[in-house]
Order: C-alpha cells, then structure tokens, then sequence
C-alpha cells in the first residue's frame, strides 16, 4: 500500500517540481526565448480552437502508421525468409550492414529527388526507420529458434511448410514482437524529423511552421503534443502485446 | 542370419565429431548391439561417454561415420515418424496447449482433425492429463511436462521409443511415478524402448537389457540382463543385487564403502 502510494505520489511530485523550476527559468526570459508551462497550454488551446491542430495530428497519425505498416508487411516476410536460408542472409547481410547505419534522415535528399516534395519523402523517412528494427530482429528470432522445436518437427515427419508455418513462425513470434515495439519509437522519433524536412502538413511541419512565425509557444506545443503521443502509441502497443502473449501462452 | 531378428541392429558403428581446433574426437568406438522388438533396454554410463550420441545414431539425428544401423533391416537414413525421441527438455511447443503439442504429431501425418483430437485426448487419458488439456505447457511442472512428451509421442504409435535422459531434471518422486507410469505404459503399448540414464538405479528399475557404457573413447562395457519382473520393489535384495554388480562394474565405490551401505539397507 506504502509503495503503491508512493509509486504514484513520487513522479508525480518530480512532475511538479519540473514544472515548477520551467515556470521559474520562463521567468528569466522573454516568451520568445522560453515560454513558460501556461503559454504552451494556451498555445496548445489556440491551435486546437483554430482547427489546425487536429487535422495536423490526423495527417501524422495516418503517415506513421501507413509507413509503419508498410514496413512491416515487408520487413517480416523478408526477415523470415533472410533468417531460414542462411545463404541467403550470408549474401545479404553486408549489404543490410553498411546500410543500416545511414540514418533515415540522411535519405532525404535522395527520398525528395525520386518522391518530390509532400507526402512521400516524409512516409519513406519513417518507413526506413521502421523497416531496420523489424528485419533485423526478425532475422535474429527465427535464427534463434530453439534446435529441439526443428528436432521434434523433424522426428514427428513434418513437412518443410508446416515446419515453417507452425513450428518457426510461431516461435520467432515473441523475437519479432520486440522488433516491432522497437521501430515503433523509432518510426515515431523520426516522423517529425520527415515531417520538418519535407511536409507540407502533420506535427513535423507545424514545429517548423511555427519557427518561421517565431511562435515559440508553439513550437512546444508540438513538442509536448509529439512526446503525449508517443507514450500513448507505446503504451497501446504494450497492451497489444501483453494480449497477444497471454494467447502464446508467455506470461511477462 | 538369426532365425528372430532385431528390431534395431548396430554393426560396428564408429562415430567421431572433429573439434574446431580440428582434432578428431571419437564419441562412439566400433560397437555392435541387438535389441529385439518391444524390447526395453537400457543405456548407462558416466556422462561423456556417446549415451547420446549413439540414441542419435539409431534415432537419425546422426549418421554414423563408419558401421550401420538398421531398424527393420533397413539403414536409419534420418529422423521418422515411426521412432519417437523423447528428450529430457520435453521440446514442447510453448504457444500450444497441451492438446495442441499432443496434435502436432497426428497433424504432422495428416490424419483428420476429428480423429486426431479423439485418439489425441484418448492419449491424455492414458498418461492422466485429461484435466490439463487446454493449460499451457508454462503452466505444468516438470513431470507434467514430460507426460505431456510421452503422449506426444504415443499418440503417433511409434514401434520405437527413444529415452533421452528423460527424467533426469526432475526430483526423485516425481521420477519414480513416472518410472512407473512408463513402464505401464510400455506394458499397454509394447513399443521397444531405449532408454539413456546415467541414474544406475533407474536402469535397474526399468530395463530387460543394461547396456553398460564406458567413455575415452565411447564403447560398451557390459551388457546385463536384469531377469526380475516389472514392476520391480526397489527397496528387495534382488534389486540390490543388480545395483551391486553395476557399481563394481563401475568402480564407483569402494569394497569397503558397499559392505558399509549393506548394513544400512
Ligand atoms: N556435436 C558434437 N561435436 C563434437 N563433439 C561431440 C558432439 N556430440 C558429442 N560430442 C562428444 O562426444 C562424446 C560423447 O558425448 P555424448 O554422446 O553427449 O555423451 P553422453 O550423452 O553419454 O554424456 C563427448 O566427449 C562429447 O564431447
Ligand atoms: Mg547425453
């Protein structure tokens, strides 16, 4: 009971006290400089009286998960085909290794060349940015697939599809859950940096927008609004998962 | 020829693994071994010493490098769905239920979902897990666990049982129910069964046939017939007998030593 309180009454009480000490630093300078907590909420209401914001969170939504999706619907399938031919991902993999450090962003030039200016560029920075965690981490699950589930397969006769299908498959699944919560926080961290390069719209775009009218208010507005989103995304993600593990018979 | 033939016949079967400093290692010597059909036989021996290597060698797992074996007159050539191997880390499928691991085999072959599931829960039954059918294996201790294995196994009525170890991760109770429970079983079933222990009691308990196993380099060192019949009282001087003659065998104690634990018997 003691620490439950605690477990709430602590953060919240830090949370205070960062606000606290923010109200204070605002103080010392202009609202230019460094608006204080109340400026960014009355921006925040601003935005949202003024209609803008809720279309600029939608568009943001529906490109990070369309991008995300996307990366997904190709990263798995190829990260269970690299991680069972091991051929294949032997060919393959130095390729993955030098690209993989490039980060998403340094893409862009390249992204508004082939795509133009708009949606694309910004979609294809998050779907970089997804598209590593999950192959990789799929790759590594079904590489890491237990050699006694592939004995026991082989010994009851089954067939290289049905080993595939309901032996790697099903195994690999916790490995790639990971991967998938992974590029969610990187595909979300790097949605506002597509979105300030290139986008003439969602919460990327409206920070910078924001910069050109000096509206530092504003721009923590997007802020607080990017990081609020990203915990709610997280946490969704962690109730997924915590679902779907209750079905694989994996408690956590 | 004999005029009874074996059910799995090794001749001079070699095996040896080279290491990754490249120095060639001999887990199996040249051996030769019979075991007749629903035969129970046992394999025991210090760890180190091929147990493994060689239930891999008649299971498929492994090929020999020199020798053959044969099941029915004919070279294992690979795993089967006729030879079952249950392993000590049951190799149950988490994210299946207790049916579900049960199915995998019957699946496997093909068989139509509704038989499968009848001759899957008559399985169950059979080992008592009929009330855990729909728990998944996290949820079964590790006796649970290793039954749920055997009616994996049986429910594909193989005519080969491989033993690996099976009971060695679980405590002495629970070994000695499942003893039990398995050679019930056997009696029921009939499948040969070999069985690798380095528990010199539990080969007592359970085998027709010891194979004695010796290590540096893997070779067989005796073979005892154990002629009591199952179930066998492990507590009856017959019993001791058999455990005396393997422990000198092994010179796992001394003279000394044995008159002493006589006394407490
Ligand atoms: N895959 C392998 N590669 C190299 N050496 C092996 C391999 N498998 C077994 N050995 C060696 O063969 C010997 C017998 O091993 P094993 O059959 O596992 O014995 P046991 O099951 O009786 O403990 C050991 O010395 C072991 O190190
Ligand atoms: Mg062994």
């Amino acid at each position: 009971m003691k620490s439950r309180l605690f477990a709430i009454l602590v953060p919240f009480l830090a949370g205070v006290a960062f606000i606290a000490l923010w109200q204070l630093a605002a103080g010392r300078y202009t609202p230019e400089q460094l608006p204080g907590p109340a400026d960014v909420l009355k921006a925040i209401k601003e935005l949202s009286d003024n209609g803008v914001l809720w279309g600029h969170i939608g568009i943001s939504l529906v490109r990070f998960g369309s991008a995300y999706l996307l990366a997904v619907a190709i990263a798995i399938p190829l990260g269970l085909f690299l991680g069972r031919f091991s051929r294949c991902h032997a060919a393959i993999d130095p390729l993955i290794q030098v690209l993989r450090p490039i980060s998403p962003i340094a893409w862009f030039p390249l992204a508004v060349l082939w795509f133009g200016i708009g949606n694309a560029p910004a979609v294809f920075i998050i779907f970089l940015a997804a598209f590593y965690p999950v192959l990789l981490t799929t790759i590594s699950a079904v590489r890491g697939v237990p050699p006694l589930y592939l004995k026991v397969a082989g010994n009851f006769g089954a067939g290289s599809r049905m080993t595939f299908l309901r032996v790697i498959v099903p195994a690999a699944f916790p490995g790639i859950m990971v991967g998938l919560h992974i590029a969610v926080g990187t595909a979300w961290i790097h949605l506002v940096a597509g979105e300030m390069l290139g986008a003439q719209s969602g919460l990327g775009f409206m920070i910078v927008d924001a910069r050109n009218f000096l509206r530092t208010d504003q721009i923590m507005a997007g802020m607080l609004l990017v990081g609020l989103l990203g915990l709610g995304i997280y946490r969704g993600m962690k109730a997924v998962e915590r679902l779907l593990g209750r079905r694989w018979g994996v408690t956590s | 020829m004999s005029i009874q033939t074996s059910k799995i016949k090794l001749s001079a079967v070699e095996k040896h693994f080279t290491s990754a400093r490249g120095e060639r290692q001999v887990a199996v010597s040249p051996l030769d071994l019979e075991i007749q059909s629903g035969e129970f036989v046992c394999l025991v021996g210090p760890s180190g010493c091929g147990k493994t290597t060689l239930i891999n060698l008649m299971a498929g797992f492994e090929q020999p490098s020199a020798g053959s074996v044969t099941i029915d007159g004919r070279p294992v050539s690979g795993p089967d769905p006729d030879h079952i191997m249950i392993f000590q880390d049951y190799g149950l499928y988490p994210w299946r239920t207790v049916l579900g691991n049960v199915l995998f085999g019957l699946q496997a072959k093909g068989i139509p979902a509704g038989e499968a599931r009848d001759r899957a829960l008559a399985t169950l039954e059979l080992v008592g897990l009929r009330h855990a059918i729909d728990k998944h294996p996290h949820e079964l201790s590790g006796g649970m666990k290793q039954r749920v294995a055997i009616a994996r196994a049986l429910a594909v009525e193989p005519s080969v049982l491989f033993m690996d170890e099976p009971f060695a991760a679980l405590d002495a109770f629970t070994r000695y129910h499942l003893q039990d429970e398995l050679l019930r079983l056997w009696q029921e079933t009939r499948p040969t069964v070999v069985f690798v222990t380095h528990d010199l009691d539990e080969a007592i308990a359970l085998g027709q046939r010891i194979v004695l196993m010796a290590p540096n380099p893997g070779r067989i060192q005796r073979v005892l017939e154990v002629s009591l019949p199952h179930p066998r009282e492990r507590t009856r001087d017959d019993f001791a007998f058999f455990r005396r003659e393997l422990f000198t065998e092994f010179h796992l104690v001394h003279q000394m030593a044995l008159q002493e634990a006589e006394y407490s018997i």
